[in-house]
């Protein structure tokens, strides 16, 4: 059923991870991005990894549900690392086979741009396996708050992602059933060229915009029934509260930092 | 052409974390020109029920033959299958996209690469046996035209494919009275009259009694209950624990009963019921 | 006696996809009473759901006025007092829920008048206790059926503690057990609650239980009062297309045989008890 794709694959849980405040995961996660590109050598993947696994241990995410997360980008990764063996200058020849060369900084360049991808993408997915597309949201709009100074939507933006949420199942099974209600008189989505292909969505995606703009429609009218009237004077249910743990998560972090600078340029 | 399903079972998602059982060992025959209606709350299987009777789900096991042929088998194409059994959609209007009525209705039989004589015969049919003017509403287009219409041009774009089997998923949802009955009505006349087999999904107790020869009642993804609406209407309680009813005029003649009223078991429309009240009580006096 | 909604002679005028004026509302007057449970019958098309909307200011009369518990909708002032006063619940279920949790829905509303967190969150347990729905305060709303969804729309408009409440065929897209539930809801609403409840419904058995019936016909009131009266209107509900319950309708069989039956009656027992007394 299309209904149980989840977006972000949000894993529940209560683990410590799982109860960060949205905020300062984002903004670890996105430091952790970041120092990725200063590791040169592998100590400095070591500590990397020391510190993944630390983290993704006190999720409780299951190693092997975050390893089947990196299956779609096996062949990404693949390429990345023979590409950087092979087209990489060198002067320690390994072996020479007619045109490929393989050489020692090649090889340690393919391996160090095929971890860095892997760390990449499972530092992110933890995060988005460990934080729920509402807290995401939240954690989104509290950090953009300084833009507002300079006229930038926050509200409207964060409120366009909850909508988005929220809609995503709901057009989903709409369009399972649109698709099968179009094939009952007929249709065919699976044979023919790209051309042929591409022109019998039109059954299927004219009636998907129609409903969906009248669910705009009626959701707008029924928000402002509720008295809504944008960002202005709206307060919010649940206020984002940093705990000691975040403090701790930081500090870990800065840490991390630390050493993977140290490493490079010492 | 008969319908046989046999033992069909069918799992969503088997294997994955949310696997679930839709549909559980389900076996019935519909006869030739018979009128059925499939009873059910919501996520008891009778859409998934529906849905494999025209292919659009395949078995996880057991089979269904229609007109002696298996349909649950790889070798059927789907298009013999959407020209025997026609299947409308809960609110089928949500599927119309074409500029025109006429375009739209033509959809499913230049599906069928039929010729252009032949289509536009079969669109002025189609609207002809729902009841819309097509001079008056073959050019304009579907999105301006009333609910209701647009509900018919959207079952006339399933008829306009010829099925002998017609399975319509709750035709009257959302519809105020007058165009429920509209469409009731002329479901009625597609299996009088055209002879058609019709299968009902209904959520209206007083809908079915008025219109079926058989019931089908499904439960927990079983069949709970199948025979004619005076067999199905006599197991009160267990429709009841099904979050089902019984029309409201066989509670009066079962009250009626249990006062000493000697009244036929087999009442389930007010017509039926005022007719038998009638002859009691005239009887009396007279005697 | 407080009035909570004064309709006084209203129209409303709209234009047509071919650009002809049309009157969805043609002179309506209407008092609503505190505390009164009003069901509003009609056809698709009659006029009830663009009255509904005049009800929460979503909508503005062409002509005549409203007034919410003494506040003229046209006030832009009072526009937010109004929401909160009158809340509306809509048809479609899926389209009324605004965020992805349960809880976080029925916050919106109280959210978008700007009370304090700790506030918030009470209004939230109480209305989600208040429809039953508490526990599934975490739950994603599409995993919830039609009824449940409903309800946790209802608790979003209770969470704002509105003095009214106005549900537009909340009814239509449900099944039965679903409508059960809803009507479960809003009775509940209105006898513990002390809500004064605006229904409108195209389902005849919804109004057996109202204070007051009110009829719509092309944008005119044709038939009000107890629903007793309404419904032994037979003849005219006919005319029009609507239904009326089983029991009434073999009440008016039996009668134009020359039975002596009362055509008031509209539940099973009464029924019975007539026919055995002939």
């Amino acid at each position: 059923m299309l209904r149980d794709i989840t977006i972000g694959q949000f894993f529940p849980g209560q683990s410590s991870i799982h109860r960060l405040d949205p905020r300062v995961k984002i903004v670890i996660t996105f430091v952790f991005i970041v120092i990725i590109f200063f590791v040169k050598s592998f100590i400095g993947y070591a500590m990397i990894l020391a510190y993944m696994s630390l983290a993704v241990a006190l999720s409780g995410v299951p190693v092997r549900y975050m390893l089947k997360g990196l299956k779609p980008l096996l062949f990404i990764i693949a390429l990345t690392f023979f590409i950087n063996i092979f087209f990489t200058s060198g002067e320690r020849v390994i072996f020479k086979f007619w045109f490929l060369t393989l050489t020692r900084e090649g090889l340690l360049q393919g391996i160090f741009m095929a971890l860095r991808l892997i760390f990449l993408v499972a530092g992110t997915s933890l995060l988005t396996l460990t934080t729920s597309p509402i807290a995401l949201t939240d954690g989104i709009e509290h950090l953009l708050q300084p833009l507002k100074v300079l006229r930038f939507p926050v509200h409207e933006l964060a409120m366009m992602m909850t909508i988005a949420l929220r809609f995503i199942p709901t057009l989903l099974e709409e369009t399972d059933k649109i698709m099968k209600a179009q094939m009952a008189r007929g249709a065919d989505f699976e044979s023919g060229n790209l051309f042929q292909r591409a022109r019998a969505l039109v059954p299927l995606l004219v009636p998907l915009f129609i409903s969906a703009f009248r669910r705009a429609d009626e959701l707008a009218m029924a928000m402002e029934s509720r008295c809504y009237r944008g960002g202005e004077n709206r307060t919010r249910m649940k206020t984002l509260k940093t705990a000691g743990r975040d403090y701790i998560a930081l500090a870990v972090s800065a840490l991390l930092v630390l050493g993977i600078l140290l490493n490079s340029y010492l | 052409m008969p319908i046989i399903v046999e033992n069909l079972t069918h799992i969503y998602m088997e294997g994955s974390p949310f696997e679930a059982v839709a549909l559980d060992d389900v076996s019935f025959e519909i006869q030739d020109g018979e009128f059925v209606g499939l009873i059910g709350h919501t996520g008891s299987g009778k859409s998934t029920l529906v849905q494999h009777l025209n292919g659009l789900l395949k078995p996880t096991k057991g089979r269904i033959i229609v007109d002696g042929v298996d349909i649950t088998a790889k070798t059927k194409s789907p298009k013999w299958l959407r020209q025997h059994v026609g299947l409308v959609f809960q609110y089928p209007e949500h599927q119309l996209f074409e500029e025109t009525v006429y375009l739209d209705i033509a959809f499913g039989p230049k599906n069928l690469n039929l010729p252009d004589d032949e289509v536009e015969k079969r669109v002025r049919e189609a609207m002809e046996l729902v009841g819309l003017d097509y001079e008056f509403l073959k050019d304009r287009s579907p999105f301006e035209i009333s609910g209701g219409q647009r509900r018919r041009v959207a079952i006339a774009g399933v008829l306009a494919m010829k099925p002998k089997v017609l399975i319509l998923d709750e035709p009257t949802a959302g519809l105020d009275p007058r165009g429920r009955d509209e469409i009731l009505g002329q479901i009625k006349d597609l299996h009088k009259e055209r002879g058609m087999t019709i299968i009902l999904v209904s959520h209206s107790m007083e809908d079915i009694a008025k219109l079926v020869d058989r019931i089908i009642v499904m439960n927990k993804n079983r069949i709970a209950l199948i025979g004619k609406p005076e067999e199905v209407f006599s197991h009160v309680d267990e429709l009841y624990d099904m979050g089902l009813g019984i029309p409201q005029i066989t509670h009066v003649i079962r009250g009626l009963r249990k006062r000493g009223m000697d009244l036929p078991e087999n009442i389930y429309t007010v017509e039926q019921a005022a007719a038998a009240i009638l002859e009691k009580i005239r009887g009396r006096r007279n005697a | 006696m407080d009035l909570m909604i004064q309709v006084n002679d209203v129209h409303f005028d709209y234009l047509s996809h071919e650009g002809q004026e049309i009157a969805a509302l043609n002179g309506v007057t209407l008092d609503v009473k505190k505390g009164e449970f009003i069901v509003i019958i009609g056809h698709n098309g009659s006029g009830k759901s663009t009255l509904a909307k005049h009800l929460n200011a979503l909508l503005k009369p062409s002509k005549g006025i409203v007034y919410i518990k003494g506040m003229d909708t046209r006030d832009q002032d009072k526009l937010w007092d109004i929401r909160q006063t009158a809340g509306m619940v809509f048809q479609n279920p899926d389209n009324q829920i605004v965020a992805t949790i349960v809880e976080e829905d029925v916050a919106f509303g109280p959210e978008n008048l700007g009370l304090p967190p700790e506030e918030i969150r009470k209004r939230v347990d109480e209305a989600l206790k208040t429809v039953g729905m508490d526990k599934y305060a975490h739950s994603a709303p599409h995993y919830l059926s039609g009824g449940q969804k409903q309800r946790v729309a209802i608790a979003g408009i209770i969470a704002m503690k509105p003095e009214i409440i106005v549900l537009d065929e909340p009814t239509a897209m449900l099944d039965p057990s679903g409508r059960r539930e809803v009507i479960e809801t809003i009775k509940y609403l209105n006898k513990h609650e002390g809500i004064t409840v605006v229904h409108i419904t195209h389902y005849m058995e919804e109004a057996v239980d109202a204070d007051k019936v009110i009829v719509m016909e092309q944008g005119r009131i044709v038939l009000q009062g107890t629903p007793e009266d309404v419904f032994s209107k037979v003849e005219v509900l006919k005319e029009i297309g609507l239904d009326v319950p089983q029991v009434t309708e073999l009440a008016y069989r039996l009668r134009a045989e020359g039975l002596d039956i009362p055509l008031n009656l509209l539940k099973v027992e009464e029924m019975v008890d007539a026919i055995c007394q002939l």
